[in-house]
């Protein structure tokens, strides 16, 4: 305990009452601390123990063989080396990168078309926004089984259609070069509201008097689209493909879901992998490194990003 | 320009408007066909065995529905993810709100460290955090468990961030002006600053009882039995069981939507705002 309050007590006969009641500059200070770290306290400890602390020992962890259950047994960079070189944990990151070349586009521009016709004066429009957006709240895995019912190979309403019009519809989840499609398509069709709604927000940034301005000067609709709204919704669009780069190299529950990563491996993921090497291989070691290794990875490409967007983002 | 002209783009662009519109629009239902067809299925008895059901069925039945709830525990599941969700929600509220005030209201040294330090955390992808919580838990025996699953969320730094950024907006002469008349924090915290940030809360409450609705790979590594299984868990194990009784598993698929449904309805404004809010800086 301090002994402060017993000093102050003793200065009371001499010094004015005022200054008994208001401490010290620095005791003040510290007091003014103290409460504040309280408010803290409730958020900062669980971050701490669930968060930071785990940060810590899976970095310790990825320096080790365990098999989560005996000793671990020191063994350096060696399970960096063996991913590197690893052709399933390759093929895992070749499956990731599949996934984000064909996702990106098709939510990219479906969702920026959308943005741009929900952006118009239109009747219902908040209604309809809201349908597009409806797919993004609902769990990944109602949507996996929905999808995989829609596209059952044999009684799937998709292959029901496409043989009304004389094709022959794919064994979509079944066949190892439809599989990694499928997903791709389930993830989109998931997804698109989200972009939408990103964007829909940047293009309420954009003045009306610039548009009008444009208009004046005699740009037509294409015109005005690519001179001036598009280059004023860099900053929207530059976060899009931050966040759709990051959460694309984390694909994990529509795979689980859809595919479980089959046929033949023909989609597993690289979180998948992490997911199979703790809990069915074991090797909690080689999954930790593994993890590092994906946000090596995440956090390159996203700095490679960052470094591009001066050349192509403008900022008002 | 002619009169002539002029109308004559006037009746191009309005033609261009409407099938726009009509695009738009036929996009839209084609969007929330997969539900639809859910729906449907749903309530095809026999769904998947020989045919593909119609769209709308001859002859509606619940006995998906009735089959779910008898031979999985799927009530208890449900209530599961409800008391999760909700536990969760509150619990972020309160460890987000009361930090918030502290970084808003406080001077003092190391602040700039301790929020960056919030942020990383934010940056940190969840698989990292996979095998040392996995340990973490089974060294506090909280496998199986819903305070395993409950611990790991009850702090958030996106939480954290939203509600301190909602915080710096509401003028401090109000809490100066409190002080004076001789409010405590307490009083300044519950009188002046929850009730000027409810919209913000709002935006929280929505993301929060959300993710831990949809979440999946951190509940499918804790929870093992099945009537401690979340919705997600239940639902992907729901295929192993019925593989070809489609109206059960879509049935499945009904229940966990419509809870999440209601909530969205309830709250698209908040929902929406907040995920382009979080998309502008």
């Amino acid at each position: 305990m301090s002994t402060r309050p017993v000093t102050s007590r003793l200065n009371l006969g001499s010094a004015p009452r005022r200054n008994v009641r208001t401490p010290t500059r620095a005791s003040r200070h510290r007091r003014h601390t103290l409460i504040a770290l309280t408010f803290l306290a409730p958020s900062a400890l669980p971050l701490l123990v669930f968060s930071l602390i785990p940060m810590v020992r899976a970095m310790w962890t990825s320096l080790h063989k365990w098999n989560l259950i005996g000793p671990m047994r020191w063994v350096g960079f060696d399970n960096y080396v063996q991913l590197v070189k690893d052709p399933d944990t390759r093929a895992a990151f070749g499956h990731t990168v599949y996934y984000i070349v064909g996702y990106f586009p098709l939510v990219f521009v479906g969702g920026l078309a959308l943005a741009l016709a929900l952006n118009r004066a239109m009747r219902g429009r908040n209604f309809v926004r809201g349908l597009y957006f409806l797919p993004v709240v609902t769990s990944w895995i109602a949507v996996a089984l929905v999808w995989r019912w829609l596209l059952n190979p044999s009684v799937g309403i998709v292959n029901k259609v496409l043989e009304a019009v004389g094709i022959d519809g794919p064994g979509w989840w079944t066949d190892p070069s439809w599989a990694m499609p499928s997903i791709i398509f389930a993830s989109a069709w998931k997804d698109l509201g989200f972009v939408m709604v990103i964007l829909l927000a940047g293009l309420q940034t954009i003045p009306v008097d610039v548009q009008e301005a444009a208009t004046i000067d005699g740009a037509g609709a294409w015109r005005r689209l690519w001179s001036v709204t598009l280059p004023l919704l860099t900053p929207s669009i530059f976060f899009v493909v931050i966040i759709s780069l990051i959460n694309g190299f984390q694909v994990f529950d529509q795979v689980y879901a859809l595919t479980g990563g089959g046929p033949a491996g023909s989609s597993e993921v690289v979180v998948q992998r992490i997911y199979d090497l703790t809990f069915r291989y074991g090797q909690a070691g080689t999954a930790s490194a593994l993890s590092w290794l994906l946000v090596v990875v995440v956090l390159a490409v996203t700095l490679i990003q960052m470094r591009g967007e001066k050349k192509w983002v403008t900022y008002v | 320009m002619s009169s002539h002209t002029h109308t004559r783009t006037r009746t191009r662009t309005r033609a261009g408007t409407i099938a726009l519109n009509s695009i738009v629009v036929i996009g839209a239902l084609a969007m929330v066909f997969p539900f639809v067809w859910t729906l449907s299925t749903s309530l095809t008895h026999g769904a998947g065995l020989s045919a593909t059901p119609s769209l709308i069925p001859s002859h509606p039945s619940l006995d998906g529905y009735r089959e779910l709830f008898t031979r999985t525990p799927f009530a208890r599941v449900v209530l599961n993810s409800i008391g999760l969700a909700v536990a969760i929600t509150v619990a972020q509220l309160v460890t987000s709100t009361l930090a918030a005030y502290g970084f808003s209201r406080f001077e003092f040294r190391g602040k700039k460290a301790i929020f960056a330090t919030y942020l990383a955390t934010m940056m940190v992808p969840f698989q990292v955090l996979l095998v040392p919580l996995f340990v973490l838990m089974r060294d506090l025996k909280l496998l199986d468990t819903y305070l395993g699953v409950l611990l790991p969320s009850i702090a958030s730094a996106f939480g954290v961030f939203l509600l301190r950024q909602a915080m710096n907006t509401i003028p401090r002469e109000l809490d100066e002006a409190a002080t004076l008349d001789g409010a405590g924090h307490f009083r300044i915290f519950s009188r002046i600053i929850v009730p000027n940030m409810l919209p913000a809360l709002a935006t929280l409450s929505v993301f929060a009882f959300m993710s831990s609705w949809n979440s999946f790979l951190w509940p499918l590594i804790i929870l093992r039995s099945d009537d401690h299984k979340t919705l997600p868990l239940a639902l992907a194990s729901l295929q192993g069981q019925f593989t070809t009784q489609w109206d059960v598993i879509m049935a499945g698929s009904i229940v966990s939507i419509i809870p999440m449904l209601t909530l969205y309805i309830f709250a698209q404004k908040y929902i929406i705002q907040g995920v382009a809010g979080s998309g502008l800086k």
